[in-house]
């Protein structure tokens, strides 16, 4: 990489040394200023490695499994777990962040894989609609899906499934409400809402009220 | 989309190096819900990428007596349910906690919601060369405009503000801290934004080779909220937002310092003078809110589809109000 262009006309050493002494003037937060500053500025300008645009190394940790592969730094988490790593539960639908069919969890929390870089989800534990399956045994979610018949084309379904079991390891009591809530991003264009519904249902142990 | 060099600073300073003192070359990434859907569509082409995940500083939100503070990294769904905020600034986090879904809320970020490029369709195409985008005419001015503003004067371009918090925020008060290649600097919110004009312009007023670092909200036990008149009841931005802050205006109490700031009928938040004025010093009644909702909306010069954007000011105002000063939600029987 090459660092040259970016100061529009300052000097590194410069700009770090005004910014270290205003922020130590003013104090304002927590966000840290002067002592890193002031070390860069002393210690020879250290400057921030840029990854790419070549393929880069990356490394995930992908449903308990490490997985490694080489990615350009544009490559989506969706689009790196589904067309080099094989981990194709999540689905690329809208690919912009408003169908709900590619999420996953990342760090515990439903994300879409589709508006996140992959090389945003080093080091973070990524869990897909595969971690809801050991062996024959299906997890509560999938079951009470495939019990009530809650998919009918069923290429939404594994984003659904992820974003409910979140709301229900964040909160084992949630209310329907609070489950329905929690599946605001995501979409079913066959519409098998109602179904879902009583998945819920059975899931939050209420009996449907007609 | 196009690709890039990517890199992931651990200060904010190492961040404000690596920006430029232009436009479009280098952008900045937090939660990527809005940057990379302008990749794939080629309206944004960063040839650099700048994340600021790698900033752990730049996330999290303190409270104390006299103000809250809130990094610009902190993500939507932190600021919908921190308990402190809540207490104090229920508009804020009833703003945050209706945005999108809620992978939307663990993505995005306080400082992305604040610098989101807006939502204009003719802007967002690749293939229709708005002003925005270096083109000679705005085509929502005799377009497909029913989502665009209704305050369009002297306006070149008809986009609206397409952030929620903000509307909330300046009603608040609240400041901003910036950092720039000069050091940090600190601004009212309310002079943050922008109507743009040209490719150079952005929605907001901070320099190419700047960034928010976190914004600063007043506490004052105010009474505040936020109101949203939306098409669906989730996952989509409100056709018009009203945000409203004032000292008493309970228990017979006259409200005063009232602030109203609309979301979502103006290129920037608009903050409505005239209602202000019309509800200083008086009581917090039906009558007076919906007074204030007209004034509110007085001098609005909608396009050719969108005039009924004006009856949802009236309406929004008056609602806000009314739920600020813990009277009863009409609405909601």
């Amino acid at each position: 990489m090459s660092d040259s262009k970016d100061k529009g006309g300052l000097s590194r050493r410069g700009f770090l040394q005004g910014s270290g002494a205003v922020a130590a003037a003013t104090a304002l937060g927590t966000i840290p200023t002067g002592a890193s500053a002031g070390q860069q500025a002393g210690g020879n300008g250290q400057q921030v490695p840029g990854m790419g645009p070549n393929g880069v190394k990356l490394s995930l940790n992908v449903n308990g499994r490490s997985m490694n592969t080489t990615v350009e730094p544009r490559v989506t988490l969706l689009d790196a777990l589904r067309n080099y790593l094989d981990v194709t539960g999540c689905k690329r639908v809208c690919d912009r962040g408003s169908c709900g069919a590619c999420t996953v969890l990342v760090d515990g929390k439903p994300v879409y894989s589709c508006s996140m870089l992959a090389l945003e989800a080093r080091d973070k534990p990524i869990r897909t609609a595969e971690s809801l399956v050991a062996g024959a045994k299906l997890d509560a979610v999938p079951e009470a899906f495939a019990r009530f018949d809650a998919q009918q084309c069923g290429f939404c379904t594994p984003g659904f499934v992820v974003a409910m079991k979140a709301v229900l390891e964040a909160n084992p009591k949630a209310t329907q409400a609070e489950v329905e809530r929690g599946l605001c991003g995501n979409i079913c264009r066959c519409g098998t809402y109602e179904q879902m519904r009583d998945a819920i249902y059975s899931l939050c142990n209420q009996q449907r009220r007609t | 989309m196009k690709n890039f060099t990517y890199f992931r600073p651990t200060t904010a300073e190492q961040a404000v190096a690596l920006l430029e003192n232009r436009w479009g070359n280098t952008e900045l990434l937090a939660g990527g819900t809005d940057l990379h859907d302008l990749q794939k569509e080629y309206v944004a082409q960063p040839s650099r990428v700048v994340s600021v995940t790698g900033i752990g500083a730049l996330a999290g939100i303190r409270v104390d007596e006299k103000q809250a503070t809130i990094g610009a990294g902190t993500k939507l769904a932190a600021i919908a349910e921190h308990a402190d905020l809540r207490r104090h600034f229920p508009s804020l986090c009833e703003a945050a906690s209706d945005i999108g879904g809620p992978q939307i809320r663990n993505m995005g970020t306080l400082g992305g919601n604040l610098c989101q490029r807006n939502r204009c369709w003719y802007f967002r195409d690749e293939h229709t060369p708005c002003l925005l985008k270096g083109g000679q005419r705005c085509y929502a001015l005799d377009g497909e405009n029913k989502y665009h503003a209704i305050f369009t004067q002297g306006r070149q371009c008809v986009i609206v503000n397409p952030s929620t918090l903000a509307p909330a925020l300046i009603a608040l008060g609240a400041g901003v801290n910036i950092l720039g290649p000069k050091g940090r600097r600190s601004t009212d919110l309310a002079k943050f934004f922008f109507s743009p004009a040209n490719a150079n312009d952005r929605e907001h007023t901070l320099a190419a080779n700047e960034m928010v670092l976190e914004v600063t909200i007043p506490v004052r036990n105010w009474a505040n909220a936020s109101y949203e008149v939306r098409q669906k009841l989730s996952y989509d931005w409100p056709l018009v937002q009203a945000a409203v802050a004032f000292q008493g205006g309970r228990n017979g109490a006259k409200a005063t310092g009232v602030r109203i700031v609309l979301g979502h009928v103006a290129p920037t938040p608009h903050i409505a003078e005239a209602a202000m004025k019309a509800l200083e010093g008086r009581d917090i009644t039906d009558a007076n809110a919906t007074a204030a909702g007209r004034a509110a909306a007085e001098g609005a010069k909608p396009l050719s589809q969108n005039a009924y954007k004006i009856r949802l000011v009236e309406v929004a105002v008056k609602r806000a109000l009314l739920m600020a000063a813990g009277m009863k939600r009409y609405w909601e029987m």
